[in-house]
């Protein structure tokens, strides 16, 4: 049996994405809308899910649509932005009670369909554009969101990494789009990027739980219609050739360095060596067991966390560490070494067959969730392949030492951003 | 062994106590893919004057040291339980709160012989001075990282206002100071005091089979000659119920400013049933309150003095407790004075009406239906109410029997100016 079943459909203008499961006491709808990341329409699209989200035209305060949705027994809606390769993707996520564990037999999916039917698609609507208050308390908003990166030294170190490897490329944008850009956003061209949107988008609806999926199809289908479409498809990626490291040392007055470190892998998910590229972050840094932890931590003494992280669709990976300012040097050395290490093939059998069975472990464990489930679907839809998660675990295992050593000596150190203390470098 | 319905959830639970005095609980839940177990002792930050095992008077040990014994548990003579589990396909972790330190793993394979390590590892200790040594460089670094992070100064910054003497006032890591003073005779001190089972639950959930899970558990368990204990004795210093600093203003690196208003609780010492309804009518009388639909949320949120940081929450053990409200804000002070002012209002039952409570109900039962597909909720909170006395799947029928005359009561019980405190981060000058 397949650890993992996805029903998809066509349907008016986007792919409605079924998973029929009776773990959960709830049920989980995802609507994904997906477009290329730009610099024009970055900032648009990271303020465009908070404004639908705060009313609609049914529910024209926030107190009201959230009032609604307490009742319909705490039904909870977010919305986020992501970024994936070089698109900038929003989503909606509602999850609902499932009635069988009510006495109250109201059928809450149904209603929470129409609910989001409702936010997406009859906006409160003021002289034919949005309503300028929520637009303007929205806009405030969004400037303290994308301030707050910077009180988040973590968050920060790695938003700076990227910003200093990928320049002038798409990819160095913040998915919360550019504080300058904020305040030429109206409501007026915000509701004119909206229409866009649902017009160019690559859509995707997800309905994960114990539901009937006949009948989900027949009312997404009466919910949502749109023009068909040809989504955008961009090339993520691009083989840069990189002549030196790029050193990058800034000072803040803080008590601990964050050491953050961006490689290109040069393989992106859908290739044929993408996981062979998995296991070798793993025996890397992604883990407890890995290098990077066993010797930059529990040898070395020199940090509390050392790791390293893929982006599956840009092809980059990103080690970061919080250590003493004046351990520097010696942590570089550290990292650069083991990437050394792991380029020779200088790692054991039982590492390479202990990576595999916890990513084995960690991606079962990602579908015991049902955003887990959406995340690991949308794989595909961002890079259009279709690999099933059974294919996934299968072609895993099979990944042998001189693989990783293959995809190990593809991998490039781009750059190394340093946030240190005042006056440190003087020193 | 007990088996429990939970009948409307369709849950059952299995329970079982043993010789030694371990409580064991067992929830199966079919279609997960992961079995996920807490092993977890009745200890934590708080406990720091105690009557050490075999011995006739107390003795006061130094901060942070359940987190450090935490962090040298993992280590053993022959290395280092976490390769010992990834290479069972699992991954393990722990945690130390105010009054629990929790070991934990979760693995989709070889769940016997995990559970297996998680139980020895926990019960045979390995301390020596060099590893403990080694490790004061890890911590310390985990300590500076926190003390880089304004949510973490903040929220610790409220509680240090709250309480003048109770512990729950010192950092669960300590100082960099407290934790140079720690020896490995300490943590064995430490350890047979607290970690004996009679002061211990494990926890398990997951697609496993009940019978075999418990056997199994115990034949671990009788192998190991453990002998009796009797009771742990602790000791805490009185705590007035006034706050002990109205006010504290940190500065740093930031660029937005922070601001949490607390409540501190009264001297409690509730358990059970009773502990379970103050907490829940506390948290219904919050969602009244300052929940997205409320009126108050709307009214600071439209005047730009909060954002979506904005949270509130209400903490609960034996011997304290807290509410704490508030997050990033343009307008530090102007927040402060408008949550007060709401909450005073609130004290004299003004804004909670049956209407709001009937929702705010409603969204507590969504919530906790939730919140019980997730394994690691149901292992973690069960445990914690376990050790209160409560029972985690009571939450539902105490919610539906819970009044507006008891909201009314506990807010004009609970909300008293005299305690309450505020904790502001400020960009620095």
């Amino acid at each position: 049996m397949p650890v993992l079943t996805e029903s998809v459909k066509e349907m008016k203008g986007y792919k409605l994405h079924l998973v029929k499961t009776e773990k959960y006491k709830t049920n989980t709808i995802v609507w994904k809308m997906k477009a290329p990341l730009t610099k024009e329409d970055v900032t648009l699209r990271a303020l465009l899910p908070h404004v639908l989200q705060s009313s609609s035209s049914k529910y024209p305060t926030t107190t009201e649509l959230r009032s609604y949705l307490d009742g319909l027994y705490g039904t909870t809606l977010y919305v986020d932005l992501a970024k994936k390769g070089e698109y900038q993707i929003m989503s909606f996520s509602i999850e609902v009670a499932n009635e069988k564990f009510l006495s109250d037999p109201t059928p809450l999916l149904e209603k929470a369909m129409e609910f989001l039917a409702e936010i997406l698609l009859n906006p409160n609507i003021q002289n034919n554009n949005f309503q300028t208050e929520t637009v303007e308390k929205e806009k405030k908003t969004l400037k303290q969101r994308i301030q707050s990166v910077f009180d988040d030294k973590m968050r920060y170190s790695n938003l700076r990494l990227v910003e200093e490897m990928f320049g002038m490329e798409p990819y160095s944008l913040h998915v919360n789009g550019k504080m300058e850009d904020v305040d030429s956003i109206t409501s007026e061209n915000l509701y004119q990027f909206y229409q866009r949107a649902l017009k160019e988008d690559e859509l995707d609806l997800y309905v994960i739980g114990d539901v009937d999926e006949n009948k989900v199809e027949q009312i997404a289908g009466k919910l949502f219609q749109f023009e068909q479409r040809t989504p955008k498809v961009i090339s993520n990626y691009e083989k840069k050739n990189i002549q030196t490291v790029h050193v990058v040392k800034e000072e803040q007055d803080i008590k601990q360095g964050k050491l953050n470190i961006g490689y290109r892998t040069n393989v992106v998910y859908g290739d044929s060596d993408y996981f062979a590229l998995q296991i070798f972050n793993g025996i890397f840094g992604g883990f407890s067991h890995s290098k990077l932890f066993i010797n930059v931590r529990e040898k070395a003494s020199l940090a509390y966390y050392a790791a390293s992280r893929m982006e599956s669709h840009k092809g980059i990976m990103m080690v970061m560490s919080g250590i003493d300012f004046n351990h520097y040097d010696q942590a570089v050395g550290i990292i650069k070494e083991q990437m050394e290490a792991m380029k020779k093939g200088d790692f054991t059998d039982e590492e390479l067959e202990q990576t595999k069975a916890v990513i084995d472990n960690q991606l079962l464990e990602t579908i015991d969730t049902s955003r887990g489930i959406v995340e690991v679907l949308y794989h595909n839809v961002v890079s259009h392949v279709n690999i099933s998660l059974d294919q996934w675990l299968g072609d895993m295992k099979k990944v042998t030492k001189e693989d990783i050593v293959a995809v190990a000596n593809k991998i490039e150190m781009d750059t190394i951003y340093f946030l240190t203390g005042m006056g440190v470098e003087q020193k | 062994m007990k088996k429990i319905a939970f009948d409307q959830l369709q849950e059952e639970l299995y329970y079982e106590k043993l010789n030694n005095g371990l409580d064991v609980y067992i929830l199966p839940k079919k279609g997960f893919n992961k079995t996920f177990a807490t092993f977890t002792t009745k200890y934590g930050s708080i406990d720091n004057q105690f009557v050490p095992k075999g011995e006739a008077e107390f003795t006061k040990v130094p901060d942070g040291i359940a987190h450090f014994l935490e962090h040298k548990l993992f280590e053993k003579e022959d290395g280092d339980v976490f390769q010992q589990f990834s290479k069972q396909g699992a991954s393990a972790n722990a945690f130390t709160s105010f009054t629990r330190t929790a070991y934990l793993f979760s693995s989709t394979s070889n769940f016997e012989r995990n559970l297996e390590t998680l139980m020895d590892f926990v019960q045979e200790p390995y301390f020596s001075e060099k590893t403990v040594e080694k490790e004061k460089g890890i911590i310390g670094q985990e300590i500076t990282m926190y003390d880089d992070n304004a949510d973490w100064r903040l929220y610790f910054g409220l509680i240090q206002n709250m309480y003048k003497n109770h512990p729950v006032k010192i950092d669960i890591a300590g100082t960099i100071d407290s934790i140079a003073k720690i020896t490995k005779d300490m943590l064995y001190q430490c350890y047979y005091t607290f970690y004996h089972p009679s002061n211990m639950l494990l926890f398990v959930v997951g697609p496993v089979d009940v019978e075999n899970t418990m056997k199994f558990i115990k034949e671990n368990q009788d192998k190991k000659a453990i002998e009796q204990q009797p009771e742990i004795k602790r000791e805490f210093e009185d705590e007035p119920n006034e706050v002990a600093e109205k006010k504290k203003v940190l500065e740093m690196n930031v660029q937005t400013s922070k601001c949490l208003v607390g409540i501190k609780a009264l001297n409690q010492q509730l358990n059970g049933e009773e502990m379970l309804k103050n907490e829940l009518a506390i948290n219904l009388l919050l969602d009244l309150l300052f929940g997205k639909s409320s009126d108050n949320y709307q009214k600071l949120y439209s005047e730009g003095l909060i954002d979506e940081t904005f949270s509130y929450d209400f903490t609960s053990e034996q011997g304290f407790g807290f509410a704490m409200l508030g997050g990033d804000t343009g307008e530090p002070n102007r927040l402060e004075e408008t949550l007060e002012k709401m909450l005073k209002d609130a004290a004299t039952g003004s804004g909670i009406t049956e209407e709001g409570l009937v929702k705010a109900k409603k969204k507590r039962i969504g919530a906790f239906l939730r919140s019980v597909n997730s394994p690691e909720y149901i292992a973690n909170q069960f445990t914690r109410y376990a050790f209160n006395e409560m029972n985690l799947f009571d939450v539902v029928p105490t919610l539906e029997k819970i009044t507006l005359e008891d909201v009314k009561k506990i807010a004009s019980d609970f909300i008293s100016e005299e305690r309450f405190t505020v904790c502001q981060v400020v960009p620095k000058k």
